[in-house]
C-alpha cells in the first residue's frame, strides 16, 4: 500500500481499520543470495539497497530481537556531515544527500528536519580549528558557515554568553544538518525492503557460522540453518561477539553511551547545538523534550545502562551553556552499546573469510551514517569491491597505518 | 558502580580513570614477528561480553594502578588487585 494524503483520508473515513502491516514478518527459507545479520538501521538499509540498486531479491535480514530494538532506536537522532578528514567527508556528505531524498524514496515519513547543527567555540584557538574544519567541508562541497557571537545570539538567545570561563565566541553552522525520527528510519527501510521481496526474520539469533571448503556458506540460528553465498554483519555494538564465532579478533571495544530526554517544554533550542568546551550536544524533539548527551561512560560495557558520574557530568555541561536547563526536569535516560573502533572511524570491508563481510565500528556516530552505510555495504556485497566513498574504511588499515583518526586520540577507544 | 580499592576501600567510580584491557602485553621488540605482535597488542581486543580484566587508575585516591575483574554485561565486580602484584 502506497502512503499518500488520499490513502490517509480514505483510511480516516473508515476509522483506520484497514491499514495493512508495513512489512511482512517472514519465516526463514533454507537459502538466500545474501543474508544480512542485524535488523537495525544499517542492516535494513543494506537489504533495501541490495534489492533496489543491485536487483538482488533473495535477501534475508536476520534479527535476534525485533527490528529497530538496538541502537537505531537509542540514539539522539542527529544527522550532519561536518567532518574534517578526506576519508570521512565524502562518505558523510553522501549520507546527507541520501537523507535529503529518503522520504520520497521510501514513501515513508521519517521526519527529516534540516534544522541546522551549530558547533559553538569558546576561544580563539578553537575558532581557528573550526575555520579549518569549515574550509575542509567547503572544499568537499559541503555547506559550512562561521557565525560570530552576535549571529549565534540571534539564533539561540538562551545560551550563556556571559559565562566567564567558557564565553561563546561564535559557532560553526551546518544548516543542512538536523534531526530525523530514528524509529521511522528502521520502519521505513523495513517496509520498503519488504515490498521489494526482502525477508525480514525477527527473533532469529545467529549462534554460529557454517563453513565449507574455506568459505562461510551460511549461519546457524535459533530458528535453524540458513545458507547464503554472501553474509554481511551489521550488528554494531555486538560486532566482536559475532565475529568471534568466525574466529575473528577485531580492532573494536564495546562501550556504553548514555542519552537523556527532559520533560516537554515550549520551543527553546532552534536546531542541534554542541558545547565546544566539553562534549555535549542538545536538540529539541518535535514533542518538546530536550534530547541531549555527552561522553561515553568510558569503560568496556555491554550493559545498555550507564552510571551516575557520567549523568552528572553531562548535566553540568548542559547547564554551563544553557543555565535555564537547570529548571527542567529530566524525564528519562537510557544507554546503548557502541562498537568503538581503535581510530574512531567505521569499517566496511571484506573479512579474511570468503563469503563474510563486515560493517561495524560505528562508534557513536552510526545513526547519521545509516543511508550511506547501507548503500556502500550493499555495493560491497553485490560487487565485491568497495564503494568509492567508503574506500578508506578498510579492516586492514590498523595494520598498514592508514588510520582515520578525526580526534587524534590514538588507539584509546574510550577517548574518541 | 563502585570499586573496592585495596588501599582506600570502596570508592566512587568518579575517582578512577580507565585505561583498558589488562591482558594486552608489550611484545618483545626483538622478536622476528615483532611488527604483527605489536599490531595485535595495540589494536586487537577480545572485547568479551562477560568477564573482563581491565586496568583502572585510582587518580583521585592512592594513585595505584588496579586490575579490575568485572562482568561487562552487569557491571558486577569480582576482584580488584594491585596491577603490579598480578603482573609480577
Amino acid at each position: 500500500m502506497r502512503y499518500s494524503i488520499f490513502s490517509l483520508i480514505g483510511q480516516a473515513l473508515r476509522g483506520h481499520r484497514d491499514w495493512a502491516p508495513a512489512w511482512r514478518d517472514a519465516q526463514p527459507q533454507r537459502a538466500y543470495d545474501v543474508i544480512v545479520i542485524g535488523g537495525g538501521g544499517h542492516g535494513l538499509a543494506t537489504a533495501y539497497y541490495l534489492a533496489k540498486v543491485h536487483g538482488i531479491a533473495r535477501v534475508a535480514v536476520v534479527e535476534k530481537g525485533w527490528i529497530g530494538s538496538g541502537n537505531v532506536g537509542r540514539n539522539t537522532t542527529i544527522i550532519r556531515s561536518n567532518y574534517l578528514l578526506p576519508g570521512n567527508i565524502p562518505f558523510y556528505e553522501f549520507s546527507m544527500k541520501l537523507w535529503e531524498g529518503l522520504e520520497q524514496d521510501l514513501n515513508y515519513n521519517a521526519m527529516v528536519s534540516q534544522r541546522g547543527v551549530l558547533n559553538l567555540f569558546h576561544s580563539d584557538a578553537q575558532r581557528d580549528a573550526y575555520v579549518r574544519r569549515g574550509n575542509a567541508m567547503r572544499l568537499h562541497g559541503v555547506d559550512a558557515e562561521l557565525l560570530d557571537a552576535a549571529a549565534v545570539h540571534r539564533m539561540a538567545p538562551l545560551l550563556d554568553f556571559e559565562n566567564a570561563r567558557f564565553p561563546i565566541k561564535g559557532g560553526l553552522l551546518q544548516r543542512r544538518g538536523g534531526t530525523v525520527r530514528h524509529d521511522a528510519v528502521a520502519w521505513g527501510y523495513a517496509r520498503a525492503a519488504s515490498s521489494l521481496g526482502v525477508d525480514i526474520i525477527q527473533n532469529c539469533e545467529v549462534t554460529g557460522f557454517i563453513r565449507q571448503a574455506g568459505r562461510i556458506t551460511g549461519v546457524e540460528t535459533t530458528r535453524g540453518e540458513i545458507r547464503a553465498a554472501k553474509i554481511g554483519m551489521a550488528v554494531a555494538g555486538n560486532t566482536s561477539r559475532l565475529a568471534q564465532m568466525a574466529d575473528l579478533r577485531l580492532p573494536i571495544e564495546t562501550h556504553v553511551l548514555q542519552a537523556f530526554v527532559s520533560e516537554s517544554i515550549k520551543p527553546l533550542i532552534p536546531g542541534v547545538v554542541t558545547f565546544g568546551a566539553g562534549h555535549f550536544y542538545i536538540s529539541q524533539s518535535d514533542k518538546g523534550g530536550l534530547v541531549f548527551g555527552g561522553d561515553l561512560d568510558g569503560y568496556n560495557s555491554y550493559a545498555q545502562r550507564g552510571n551516575m558520574p557520567t549523568m552528572e557530568d553531562v548535566c553540568t555541561e548542559g547547564i554551563a551553556i544553557i543555565p535555564a536547563m537547570g529548571r527542567v526536569r529530566m524525564l528519562r535516560s537510557w544507554a546503548g552499546v557502541m562498537d568503538m573502533s581503535m581510530d574512531g572511524s567505521p569499517i566496511i570491508d571484506r573479512t579474511p573469510h570468503a563469503g563474510l563481510y563486515l560493517n561495524g565500528g560505528w562508534c557513536y556516530g552510526g545513526f547519521k551514517a545509516t543511508p550511506a552505510s547501507g548503500w556502500c555495504f550493499a555495493h560491497l556485497l553485490a560487487r565485491d569491491e568497495p564503494h568509492e566513498v567508503a574506500r578508506a574504511y578498510r579492516l586492514d588499515r590498523f595494520a598498514t597505518g592508514h588510520l582515520i583518526d578525526e580526534k587524534g586520540q590514538g588507539a584509546q577507544p574510550n577517548l574518541h | 558502580m563502585r570499586i573496592q580499592c585495596p588501599f582506600c576501600g570502596e570508592r566512587d567510580l568518579s575517582e578512577f580513570a580507565y585505561l583498558g584491557d589488562a591482558n594486552a602485553r608489550r611484545p618483545d621488540p626483538n622478536a622476528p614477528d615483532a611488527q604483527s605482535q605489536f599490531f595485535a597488542a595495540v589494536y586487537l581486543r577480545d572485547n568479551p561480553a562477560g568477564v573482563h580484566h581491565a586496568l583502572w587508575y585510582h587518580a583521585s585516591g592512592c594513585r595505584s594502578w588496579l586490575r579490575v575483574t568485572r562482568d561487562t554485561r552487569t557491571h558486577e565486580i569480582f576482584a580488584v588487585e594491585l596491577a603490579k602484584r598480578v603482573e609480577g
